[in-house]
């Protein structure tokens, strides 16, 4: 429907929450941090965890924990917006941006359009290039001073926080270049391709 | 990676959804039975999204699991009144037979489960995480052939068991399905369930043999969903067997 009609006896609460700059369309503040995850949390070893880049059958470059912390890290405050419809105002993070991995791996250029994140568990999610580039995606260890907790997606998660929260996929092991889009997990399950709060692209179709 | 029929191109619209009906389930729950004209039909364990308008234009969205079976005309939402919760307040406070909210849906598909999944089905629920979970237990009744299911049920207190007679009638209608509730703060005298917290145990006597291969569902608040689900992995169950779905704040970072 165009105009949403007038929800009878619900009284407005606009006072109460952040300025609209602040709050993707259906979102709300909240002070608690909540997990949504598809299956049980994996619980992963430093000595054990490793990160790939890889293009079709290649590796591109891996990072094990000590060569992925010896990587220029940087902190990153920023708000946070799940298609649940929470948002987590001033969160603060801490990893190495895309562009940082790219040039690790001697790469001046993304050698494909997108991006397939594989994470631990088999959980994917598929990003654009342009989606992650110019410090817009990073992967991050640290979480308000402290290692990310297992159940928040540490060791390390996908962090890419302009798009809805399930891109910033938990437990990452291996980013996959193709060049073409396919869809990961959730995409795959009715929800949005990219999947951006401002323009409410919450499922497929929106 | 995701073979699933309600992964489909079509466009999810608002629609406009009547209250038929409003059941009080507990002292903190109500169930809203809606009417959504020309609903296209849902699995059990998929949720709807609904919308709220204020008179200045100020919205409130919100999704709650469908408890309904799809064979059931009207759309269950089980809702638990928030102390701080603007959404559920209202519709525990305000909402009357007869009003209408936004409502679209049905959403998610991946916690869902018919029997094309597959059998046994394992279910684990803590407080209101039992809503999709009894869309599946009130969607496997009405199949004729449907194979063993078990939920193990997790309340702070008798009275605040949701669907309690619904469920005991269900397991005195069909011995193949185990209703098990664990009460964790107050037990009444002459009570037979367990009466702690779930633990490595309880689900080691609840629960199906690993080799049986059920199909595990845990909906509750996030400490509850990774206690269980933590267990149900030490205890030789397939994690990739284990669907899970958590609400709440996890209670640290």
């Amino acid at each position: 429907m165009a105009e949403s009609p007038v929800t009878r006896g619900f009284r407005s609460n606009r006072q109460g929450q952040a300025p609209s700059n602040r709050l993707p369309p259906g979102q709300y503040v909240t002070r608690d941090f909540p997990v949504l995850s598809a299956g049980p949390t994996p619980h992963i070893r430093l000595d054990d965890w490793s990160l790939t880049l890889q293009y079709e059958g290649t590796v591109l470059d891996s990072w094990n924990w000590t060569q992925f912390e010896a990587l220029p890290q940087v902190s990153i405050t920023t708000d946070i917006h799940c298609v649940t419809k929470w948002s987590k105002l001033d969160t603060i993070w801490e990893g190495v941006t895309f562009d940082e991995l790219l040039r690790a791996a001697g790469l001046r250029e993304a050698p494909a359009p997108y991006v397939m994140a594989h994470c631990e568990g088999g959980y994917t999610t598929n990003l654009a290039v342009d989606d992650l580039l110019d410090g817009k995606g990073a992967v991050v260890t640290r979480y308000a001073g402290s290692p990310i907790e297992p159940v928040h997606g540490g060791p390390a998660r996908f962090f890419v926080p302009h798009l809805y929260f399930w891109k910033s996929a938990k437990w990452l092991r291996r980013l996959s270049f193709m060049e073409t889009n396919k869809a990961g997990f959730w995409e795959s399950a009715g929800y949005h391709i990219r999947g951006d709060p401002w323009k409410e692209e919450r499922y497929d179709g929106d | 990676m995701i073979d699933d029929p309600t992964a489909s191109a079509r466009r999810l619209g608002w629609q406009l959804a009547e209250v038929r009906d409003i059941v009080v389930e507990t002292p903190r729950v109500k169930t809203f039975l809606m009417r959504v004209a020309g609903w296209p039909g849902h699995l059990p364990g998929q949720h709807v999204d609904i919308r709220l308008t204020a008179d200045d234009g100020y919205q409130a969205q919100r999704s709650y699991s469908i408890a309904s079976p799809p064979e059931d005309e009207l759309i269950a939402l089980t809702v638990v009144r928030l102390d701080d919760g603007e959404v559920s307040a209202y519709l525990h406070g305000e909402l009357r037979r007869g009003d209408h909210f936004e409502l679209r849906g049905p959403i998610g598909g991946y916690f869902v489960w018919s029997l094309s999944v597959g059998t046994p089905l394992q279910l684990i629920g803590g407080g209101s995480g039992v809503a999709p979970l009894m869309a599946m237990l009130r969607h496997r009744e009405r199949r004729d052939e449907h194979g063993a299911a078990m939920l193990l049920y997790s309340s702070r207190s008798v009275e605040e068991i949701i669907y309690r007679e619904e469920f005991e009638a269900m397991a005195r209608r069909d011995r193949d399905v185990r209703i098990i509730n664990t009460v964790t703060s107050r037990q009444p005298d002459g009570w037979r369930g367990y009466g702690r917290r779930i633990d490595k145990a309880m689900l080691a006597e609840s629960c199906f043999p690993p080799k049986a291969s059920p199909r595990s569902f845990i909906c509750g608040p996030t400490p509850f969903v990774e206690n269980a689900a933590t267990l149900l992995v030490e205890l030789g169950h397939d994690p990739l067997s284990i669907k899970t779905e958590r609400f709440g704040p996890t209670g640290s970072t």
